[in-house]
């Protein structure tokens, strides 16, 4: 197995600071992963910018996993100036279930935030501007979602708009 | 120039303007107050180099407020990538920036090479590094041109274009392609160097030094230049931080960091070479911090081509990729900024997630915070200076 359990001086400061809420700390490849309850991840995610120093949001996104209870990771990849190090935040969400929002923690959190939200149909509560950001308004689905079929999607839009079957 | 009648161009921005509210239908837009309108920008104006559209909040000529709506280029890869095995997703990659292929291959070979655990061997990291580089300049010689073209220097296009040839007839020695190369496969390389590619990057590199002191000449103490570029566009190192800005916007924001200095990659720990940084996190600052850039790259590509040691150019990697389950996060330092590959596998032959953090997209969200204050000619050279590629943002 290619994933360990992590347990270093950070894990050790996170856990004695949030206890329960630090749901598991693992390494992948030499990638620290911290996985988080989703409903502090805005309190943490605080933390690790002011006392970790983790201060650039480097990537926010998510993945999904149909098959689990709460089909959703949101992914966080941090980066700190003053330690070189990089450090990966995730946490688990279920469909519908409203994660916090990061954009008073990092502001560049709103664009990543609406992407997360255009593919996967992720709800940040407390986003100032929560809409589709790659894909038109009017779009129905989630593409990035594993049950997205990307073939039906563009027959019946074609279908639909242009009234003409598609050549798909 | 036709001849104009006064009040032309007035009338003509109003009569944008009010199309814009009607169209949109949006409550907000007729809150505006009694000197204020919107001006649609985009996306097919020429400044906004691919299909930006910015919508722009006007007091006059000064932008109060703006919004950048994308997508238009949207493709999906990062679907698309769930749906094609780890090899076959590689050209894609070239198609987001498709100025500085060579560095989104590179960034997505390295990737998977660490979910594969498998190291590229030293023959092949060089010539990637040599690459990579003349890649870096290439595509900040595409944006000196179009960047100075759009504030009204003509000249530069024209040398600009002359040097990116010499280095896109490189690739197309080495590879067969200028612009989408799919130059590096995961685990090397497919092609072995050609007999005379140090002595054609060498002969680039002695050339270059004098072709920049040209550019710089045309434009570093230009006095339209410098009243076009200085103090427009600030982005302080607190902001630059906290809107996720990387590569040469962060550095010209005075935060020394460099992907390739932080956490190497390729070769770059073997081969000397300065990061420059700015001071005022303007639009002048970024040109003085990308032209050093260049100047730089040069010297890694000198010290590259002096001993490319021979060996194997492709690990033993296998045709079926099958890497084991888990995920891994790589980034490397391209042109633009941080371009980070994010990939988790499942342990099947096909990527169960590939998330790609383009450093365009995330940069241009700044670009909110760098116009406002600004003169709409200003909005031209802020988005020129973010060097933004729009197949890129949207993917």
């Amino acid at each position: 197995m290619l994933q360990t359990p992590l347990n270093n001086e950070l894990v050790e400061r996170v856990r004695a600071k949030f206890g329960p809420a630090l749901v598991e700390a693992t390494e992948d490849r030499k990638q620290a992963i911290l996985t988080v309850e989703c409903a502090r991840l805005a309190e943490i995610a605080l933390y690790f910018r002011d006392e970790e120093k983790f201060d650039l949001l480097s990537d926010l996104t998510a993945v999904d996993w149909p098959k689990r209870e709460k089909r959703f990771d949101v992914v966080l990849n941090l980066y700190s100036f003053a330690k070189n190090e990089r450090l990966r935040v995730k946490a688990r969400a279920g469909d519908g279930e409203e994660v916090p929002s990061l954009h008073g923690v990092w502001p560049t959190a709103n664009w990543l935030e609406r992407e997360a939200f255009d593919m996967f149909g992720i709800v940040f509560a407390g986003h100032p501007d929560l809409r589709r950001i790659l894909l038109p308004d009017e779009w129905k689905g989630y593409p990035l979602r594993k049950d997205y079929d990307i073939i039906e999607q563009d027959t019946a839009w074609v279908k639909e708009n242009l009234g003409i079957e598609s050549g798909q | 120039m036709g001849e104009r009648k006064p009040g032309d161009r007035e009338r003509a921005i109003t009569s944008v303007a009010k199309t814009s509210i009607t169209d949109s239908g949006e409550k907000q837009h007729t809150l505006l107050g009694a000197d204020e309108l919107i001006l649609n920008m985009g996306p097919q104006h020429p400044s906004t180099h691919g299909v930006l559209r910015v919508k722009l909040k006007l007091d006059g000529e000064r932008v109060i407020g703006s919004e950048c709506m994308i997508g238009y280029l949207h493709r999906g890869v990062e679907k698309i990538a769930e749906h094609r095995t780890y090899q076959q997703f590689a050209p894609y990659v070239d198609r987001m920036d498709y100025v500085a292929a060579v560095s989104n291959g590179l960034g997505y070979c390295e990737a998977i090479e660490k979910l594969l655990l498998v190291e590229a061997p030293v023959r092949a990291r060089v010539i990637r590094t040599i690459l990579t580089e003349l890649q870096r300049i290439a595509s900040h010689l595409l944006w000196l041109g179009t960047h100075a073209l759009d504030i009204g220097a003509l000249t530069p296009l024209f040398y600009c274009f002359r040097e990116r040839e010499e280095i896109l007839k490189i690739f197309e020695k080495y590879c067969g392609a200028r612009l989408t190369t799919h130059a590096f496969r995961i685990g090397g390389l497919q092609y072995e160097a050609y007999d005379t590619l140090e002595k054609d990057v060498e002969r680039f590199c002695k050339n270059f030094e004098s072709r920049i002191v040209e550019y710089e000449d045309l434009l570093t103490q230009n006095r339209i230049w410098l009243g076009r570029t200085k103090g427009v566009g600030i982005l302080t190192s607190a902001e630059a931080i906290a809107f996720g800005a990387t590569g040469p916007v962060l550095r010209a924001s005075g935060v020394k960091w460099d992907i390739r200095k932080a956490m190497p990659y390729a070769a770059y720990d073997q081969y000397k070479f300065e990061i420059p940084v700015g001071t005022a996190g303007d639009t002048y600052d970024r040109y003085l911090v990308r032209m050093e850039e260049m100047r730089q790259s040069r010297l890694i590509c000198l010290q590259a081509i002096e001993n490319i040691p021979s060996g194997p150019i492709l690990a033993k990697v296998g045709k079926v990729l099958k890497p084991p389950p888990g995920e891994v996060y790589h980034s490397i330092e391209a042109p633009k900024g941080e371009l980070g590959y994010y990939v988790v596998s499942d342990g099947t032959v096909q990527p169960y997630r590939v998330r790609i953090r383009p450093p365009s997209f995330v940069n241009l969200q700044s670009f909110d915070r760098m116009v406002r204050g600004h003169l709409v000619a200003d909005v031209v050279a802020i988005i020129g200076t973010l060097d933004i590629v729009l197949g890129e943002v949207d993917r």
